[in-house]
């Protein structure tokens, strides 16, 4: 089972982006569960989203206390809630930022982790290329394919477009890929930086 | 067909397959979703002959599928909670005219304090109101125990409830297979009603009863739901047959069989018991589970057979019954086959509280080795009780308990659970 939890704001497309992963991961023919952390809906209030996804029935209805991935949707909550909670050394951390780690204030929290399993996308500013709205679920779940190599971006692109239609389906789906290609681009130079 | 689909849609689609004549219902969360999806599936035609109508509250909600039911239309309407409370005198009034309407109760809890999230108080307060109650495991069973509503409530004239685990299950995304039109259309015959308000054959429902008849009138409907713990059973061989899988029922067992220890639970929760009752058996503990899908009527001599040779017995449960504890453990007890099994209530997940396979663990282990008391509380925070308690001990005016609590607990940001 694999499991990832994405942290962000009210308005940020936390929970729909948890939806369209397991849509992602049913396309592939998995098994996948996607639910929020309930609350009072409210613009700005930080909200919790969980997808797992499994070869087998997923039974468990926990929150994902112990994430295989982490998704940050929004910098900024980085004081205001444990986000880190449960995330082992060898896990996945996605965050949406134009700064790199060091400047998120994070570079002696991350130097246990796998360097090559960490990445920050500036999907906010694709999502305003592409969607023009700063919503920005779609590319962090084309970056989320391109760094765990868990789901492929065709597979993220229809569940997209199982979901939306037309011009913000298409936007959506544009966002993913250049987020893809970024992070794919981030990891080459990573490799090429740990070659020399 | 295979849909990735969120609960509460899967089961707007298992109740249009059902082909309702009459939706009313007034939005209460977490049932939103699934009559909003009826509202647009009736206005697209793609529901149709429907009527879909929009009341001023939950009490006429219900007030209004009586009428329908009466009427001879199938009629269908969802509500949570306080909603729930507020049509307790029609609900009454469905099953003691004895007319089917089905109706989803998304379960959350009941206020004070107000609470939005998960827990079974709303329909374990209306346990006793003469309506048949099935609880789903998850979204699939969710979504066929709607077709299978249909069906009890119409073959018995009975009114039935369909509980499912309010945000667990109603806004989880999983895998559902939906049936086809024509594969409903066959497992549900159109509506004989057994009693209708016709003007070709006028008759009068909701008589005045005395003394005289109003013992038998109520013996007769306790008769019917006894008569349905007989038939339920085949009526879920029969939708085996039909679609292909196992659903509905009375109860179900899961590794049960040379248990020592048997976990008893309804709803969402059975998975992640099953999950945990996997590992423990991988360490060599043997340990099963009891997962209730109808609690009314109260399947007795199922439940007894199945701890016929339990030793222990521990109830999870979802609700509070201030001032005695458990109430599916009272029902337990009742079945117990007078072996001398210990039954250990365990209180869980009240208004949303996340229950976790670790603190399920440790719960059985604590069971296992004698240390559990009878009634616990599972993760209960009793410091923050107990500061509350000697707060009300040194000060008169201690104020509101609610309020005290949320000060002790401090700020809580969007944290995991």
């Amino acid at each position: 089972m694999f499991q990832v939890r994405i942290h962000g704001r009210g308005g940020q497309g936390v929970v729909t982006a948890a939806e369209l992963l397991s849509i992602a991961a049913f396309r592939e023919g998995r098994y996948a569960q996607a639910f929020p952390s309930f609350g009072s809906e409210r613009s700005g209030a930080p909200v919790v989203a969980y997808c797992r996804f499994d070869e087998k029935e997923i039974r468990l209805r926990e929150p994902i206390l112990a994430p295989d991935a982490l998704v940050i949707q929004d910098p900024t909550l980085l004081h205001q809630v444990d986000l880190f909670a449960g995330l082992a050394r060898e896990g996945y951390m996605l965050i949406n930022t134009s700064r790199g780690f060091e400047a998120l204030g994070l570079a002696e929290f991350v130097r246990g982790f796998r360097a090559e399993r960490l990445c920050t996308v500036p999907a906010t500013e694709l999502a305003l290329k592409h969607v023009g709205r700063p919503v920005p679920n779609a590319a962090l779940l084309g970056g989320f394919a391109a760094l765990t190599g868990r789901i492929s971006l065709e597979s993220v692109a229809a569940a997209i477009r199982d979901k939306f239609s037309g011009k913000i389906s298409e936007g959506n789906a544009a966002a993913a890929a250049e987020a893809y290609e970024f992070v794919k681009s981030e990891a080459r130079e990573l490799s090429h930086a740990q070659a020399d | 067909m295979l849909k990735q689909i969120e609960g509460s849609r899967a089961v707007a689609e298992a109740v249009a397959l059902s082909r309702p004549e009459v939706v009313c219902a007034y939005p209460i969360s977490p049932q939103t979703h699934i009559v909003e999806a009826l509202g647009e599936a009736v206005k697209s035609g793609a529901l149709a002959p429907c009527e879909f109508i929009n009341v001023e509250s939950e009490f006429a909600a219900m007030s209004v599928a009586i009428g329908a039911s009466a009427a001879g239309a199938r009629a269908y309407t969802a509500t949570a909670s306080q909603g729930l409370l507020f049509m307790t005198e029609a609900l009454f009034n469905a099953s003691g005219l004895g007319l089917p309407i089905v109706m989803t109760v998304a379960n959350r809890a009941l206020g004070a304090p107000i609470n939005i999230w998960n827990d079974h108080s709303d329909a374990m307060s209306q346990r006793d109101c003469g309506w048949i109650q099935l609880f789903a495991e998850n979204n699939q069973e969710a979504l066929d125990l709607h077709l299978q509503a249909f069906r009890l409530a119409e073959e018995l004239s009975l009114p039935v409830m369909v509980c499912m685990d309010g945000f667990i299950l109603t806004h989880a995304y999983e895998r559902v297979d939906v049936p086809a039109q024509e594969q409903v259309d066959a497992y549900l015959p159109r509506f004989a009603p057994r009693q209708v308000l016709d003007p070709a054959e006028p008759v009068s429902i909701g008589a005045m009863v005395g003394p005289e008849a109003f013992m038998e009138v109520r013996y007769l409907a306790h008769a019917k739901q006894v008569q349905a713990l007989e038939l339920i059973p085949g009526w879920a061989d029969e939708f085996r047959r039909a679609f292909g899988r196992e659903a509905g029922g009375l109860m179900h067992t899961y590794r049960a069989e040379d248990a020592e220890t048997i976990v008893v639970a309804l709803g969402s929760v059975i998975g992640t018991i099953k999950d945990t009752v996997d590992e423990l058996r991988a360490q060599g503990v043997g340990i099963g589970v009891v997962a209730i899908t109808c609690f009314r009527p109260w399947p007795l001599a199922a439940v007894r057979a199945a701890l016929v040779n339990a030793r222990r017995v521990i109830v999870i449960e979802k609700t509070l019954a201030v001032g005695i504890g458990g109430i599916v453990s009272n029902n337990v007890r009742a079945a117990l086959p007078g072996s001398g099994a210990a039954v250990y209530t365990v209180i869980a997940g009240l208004g949303g509280r996340a229950i976790t396979k670790a603190s399920l663990a440790k719960a059985f282990a604590d069971a296992i080795a004698g240390r559990l008391e009878a009634t616990t509380f599972l993760d209960l925070d009793r410091q923050v009780v107990e500061r509350v308690l000697a707060r009300e001990r040194e000060v008169r005016r201690s104020g509101p308990i609610a309020e005290a609590v949320l000060k002790e607990i401090g700020p809580v940001a969007a944290r995991p659970g």
